[in-house]
This record gives structure tokens, sequence and C-alpha cells, in this order.
């Protein structure tokens, strides 16, 4: 049996009186690339912004490898990597200076910042722009320093929230490729609402809609349950249908 | 933690052209009020020597001073400070902090302190500028002292202050604008204070800056410096935390 390390229950989370995210549980395995999917304003980033510690859930618990992330904040954030929707980056700072800082605020010591900033940078390809500017970087470079910034700790979990948005195709498939040898020894959650992409790289899928799950599982147990439909995309369309007509 | 935070903060600041600007500007005026407060010291002072017990250069050329930098500083800690929390949120570099295993009042203490830092430079220039008379004088230590004290706890209560506005709004013009008047509102509010004792004066900040002014460190006045600053870091704690919980 291999190490669970993220456990959501019951998570719900409403502003005001709309309800954004309704009961979501889920279970990730150590070295799970989990694809969540649905169409706009599911919630997925909503989802994602509470497994990362950014928000609060309404009511549920979130653990992250055994440990409470509302109770045990500090100790379960250091095993998380985030990339938000838009990526959280200081355009004054340089690639290096952002990633040390990324570093410096994951409690990496201090002999080790290098190597893993180093690291960092090789796995997403910004060996060359170390010294330039952020605010100067196209939006498919900042995508990456976004991405390096979210596994320069080498956390356990990473949470990825459309990781491939602007990217062009040739960087679009080495990201896809990064996030495939990322799920080889952490868990990966991402969120996206290209379909291929979940085929291509995603051990498991889940399929949101109006703020509650209303798929889990993998591509087989897909096609097992949703037989009359040739594809990915065939079952997403009739799911998300369904619901509203509900 | 706090450490790093505050370093980004003050790399962030100097990497534009920002805090330059306003370093420079504010030591250009102080500069021009610091050159006529000793031009006219030179004028009176022959009318100095008929006195009994003539005030000092320093009563007169180094109080003058504070006092104007304490104005000043009103002014440009609302334009360094809105930055702070709004545009962190505007632009949304707030999730890297908050994904950190970094505590809310982590984030806004380095935050206070970077700005500290930056607000102590301004201050120590001040006071190179009070040291360079001792070319020609000599300056009473007690007096210049009590005047760098009070004016460090005067910024760090601009800042706190500024910092917990910053943290209200998402718009950095807001959080300026609405630091300037909060600050203003409290330099002036004794200005209808009806006899000394009035509860107006207890609430003005200028007139706890006053006894430091004159060399007087008084504890009461250190403790409303104390606590003014406490109360703006806590609220600014809280607010911050609600974005997770309410945002």
């Amino acid at each position: 049996m291999t190490k669970i390390t993220v456990s959501a229950k019951d998570l719900s989370r409403s502003y005001g009186t709309r309800i954004a995210v309704r009961d979501v549980s889920f279970e990730l395995r150590q070295g799970e690339v989990l694809g969540l999917l649905g169409p706009n304003g599911a919630g997925k980033t909503t989802t994602l912004q509470m497994l990362a510690g950014c928000l609060a859930p309404s009511t549920g618990s979130v653990d992250i490898c055994g440990i409470n992330l509302l109770e045990n904040p500090r100790e379960a954030k250091a095993l998380l990597g985030y990339l938000p929707e838009t990526p959280p980056l200081y355009r004054e700072l340089t690639v290096d200076e952002y990633l040390r800082l990324a570093a410096r605020l994951h409690r990496i010591p201090k002999n080790a910042i290098a190597n893993a900033t180093e690291k960092a940078r090789q796995r997403c390809g910004l060996t060359e722009v170390g010294k330039r500017l952020i605010g100067n970087l196209s939006k498919g470079y900042q995508q990456r320093v976004g991405i390096a910034q979210a596994i320069v700790h080498n956390p356990r979990v990473v949470i990825l929230d459309e990781p491939t948005v602007g990217l062009d195709p040739i960087q679009i498939r080495e990201i896809r490729s990064l996030i495939r040898e990322l799920g080889g020894e952490h868990s990966v959650i991402l969120s996206t609402h290209i379909l291929p992409e979940v085929e291509s790289v995603c051990d498991r899928i889940q399929i949101m809609h109006q703020g509650k799950l209303v798929f889990s599982g993998d591509m087989a147990a897909l096609k097992q349950t949703y037989p009359d439909q040739a594809n990915l995309e065939e079952v997403f369309i009739q799911l998300t249908k369904k619901e509203e007509s509900a | 933690m706090i450490f790093t935070i505050a370093a980004k903060e003050l790399k962030i600041l100097f990497s534009g052209p920002m805090a330059w600007i306003i370093l420079a500007v504010l030591e250009i005026i102080l500069a021009y009020f610091f050159l006529n407060q000793v031009d006219a010291f030179l004028t009176i002072q022959p009318q100095l020597t008929a006195l009994a017990n003539p005030p000092g250069v320093t009563e007169l050329i180094v109080t003058p001073l504070f006092g104007n930098a304490a104005i000043i500083l009103l002014m440009a800690v609302p334009l360094l400070s809105m930055r702070l929390i709004a545009e962190e949120r505007r632009n949304q570099t707030l999730n890297l902090l908050l994904s950190a295993p970094v505590s809310v009042s982590e984030i806004i203490l380095g935050k206070f302190l970077g700005l500290m830092a930056f607000l102590s430079l301004f201050i120590g220039l001040v006071a190179l500028m009070s040291l360079s008379l001792y070319a020609g004088a000599t300056l009473d230590p007690g007096l210049l002292a009590g005047n760098i004290v009070g004016l460090v706890l005067l910024a760090a209560s601009f800042a706190a202050l500024g910092l917990f506005i910053s943290s209200l709004t998402s718009h950095p013009l807001i959080a300026a604008m609405g630091s300037f008047g909060a600050l203003l509102g409290l330099w002036i509010i004794n200005m209808s204070a009806r006899g000394a004792d009035s509860w107006l004066n207890t609430l003005s900040l200028l007139k706890h800056f006053e006894s430091f002014n004159r060399g007087i460190i008084n504890s009461a006045d250190a403790a409303y410096f104390v606590l003014f600053i406490a109360l703006f870091l806590v609220l600014a704690v809280r607010r911050l935390d609600n974005d997770r919980t309410h945002g």
C-alpha cells in the first residue's frame, strides 16, 4: 500500500451566499498525478487554494502526509509546493533572486540554497535566464519560473493550477514531461480544462462541476463507467450537461 | 523568516526608482531647511551672547530640523507603505507568502521591519546632518538623542498605521491617501482641544512627539508610541488573516 500524501475530507467553501465548492473529498497517493477537470467556474481554483492553505475551508479538513493543514499549517505547508493561477512573481527581481527568496521562505538551509535553485532552474529550463529580470521575460518563461518556485524546496506534494496556460506547443510538451517526472517521486495535483493534457499526464481524473465532484477514477474506470462514450471529451460534456439539467 | 521578508521588501524597494527618488527629494528639502536654520542662527548669534541663559545651537537648529523631518515623514511614509500589501494583493503575489510555511504575523513583522530599515536610513541621514554642526559648534548630545529616539518611534507609528491601511485594500493609491488622511488627522486632532488635559491631546501624534523634540524622553509618550505601533500591527495581522478565512 503506497503512502497517502493528501487527504481532503468534506471540503466546502462559500463566498457569502454563493457556494463555490461543496463536500469535496479525495485522497492522493505518493507518486500519483491527479488531474482536476472542470468547466470555468467549477471550483477548481478554490479547491486548490484550500489545499495550498491560502484559503481556509468553510467546513472540512485537509491532511498533508498526515499533518493537518489547519492545525499545523507551518509543518504542512513545508511539504507543499503551489503554483497559483497567476504565478506570484515579483517583476523587479531576477530569476535567481526570486528562486533564492522562494527557497528561503521554504526554510531550505543556507548551504543548500544554491544547489536547490540550480536544480529547479535546470528542471524548468531556466538555466539561460537566471540573471534576467522576471518582468522582462515572456509569459512562457514566467510560467516556468512559477513552476520552478513550486518545486525548489523538493516538496512531497506539488499543486499546479493550470500549469501550461500561455505556453507554446514545445514548452507544453516539456512541462508535461516535467510533470510526469515529478509524479515519480512527488504527488502532483493539477487543474486544467485541456482534456488531452489530462489523458497524457494524469494517473487519475476528477471532474468537478458546480462545486461538486462528479467523477473520480482512472481512465480505465472512466471507460468502464461510460462505455458508450468514445473519449474523455464526450464524457466530460455529458457529465457537465447532465448536472445542469438536473 | 521575518528577516527574509524584510530583506525582500528592501530589495524590491531599492530595485525601483521610488525609494531613491523619495530619499533624494527628502534630503534636498531638509538640506534647504537646515541651511536656512543655520543662516538664521548666525544672524541672531551676536544678540544671543547678550542673554543670560541663551538657547544653544542644538535647540535652535537641531530641534526645528527634526520637527520638519517629522512632517516630511508624515507625507512620505504613506507613499512607501501603500504598496506593502495592497500591491501584492493586486499582483496576486501574496500567494507566495501565504502558501509558504510562514505565519501571517511573520509576514506583517517582516514587512514592517523592511520599511523601518528604509526609514532608519533616512533618520540616519538627518542625524548625520545634525552631527555636521560639530564642525563649528558643540551639540547637546542628550537633546539630539531624544530627537532621534522620538523620530524613530514616530516613523514606526506611521509605518504601522500605513501597513494596516495597506492591508485593507488592493489599490495602492487608496492606501496612500487613506494613510495620509489618518496620519494628518491624528497629527492635528488636538487643534480643537480645550485645555491641556483634553483627551484630544492624548490621541495626537504631534503632542507626544513634542516632548521628544524638546529632549525629554517621557515614558508615557514612549508608551503611547509603542501601544500605537502594536495596535496597528495586530490589526494588520488580523486583516490579512481574514483574507484567508473570508476572502
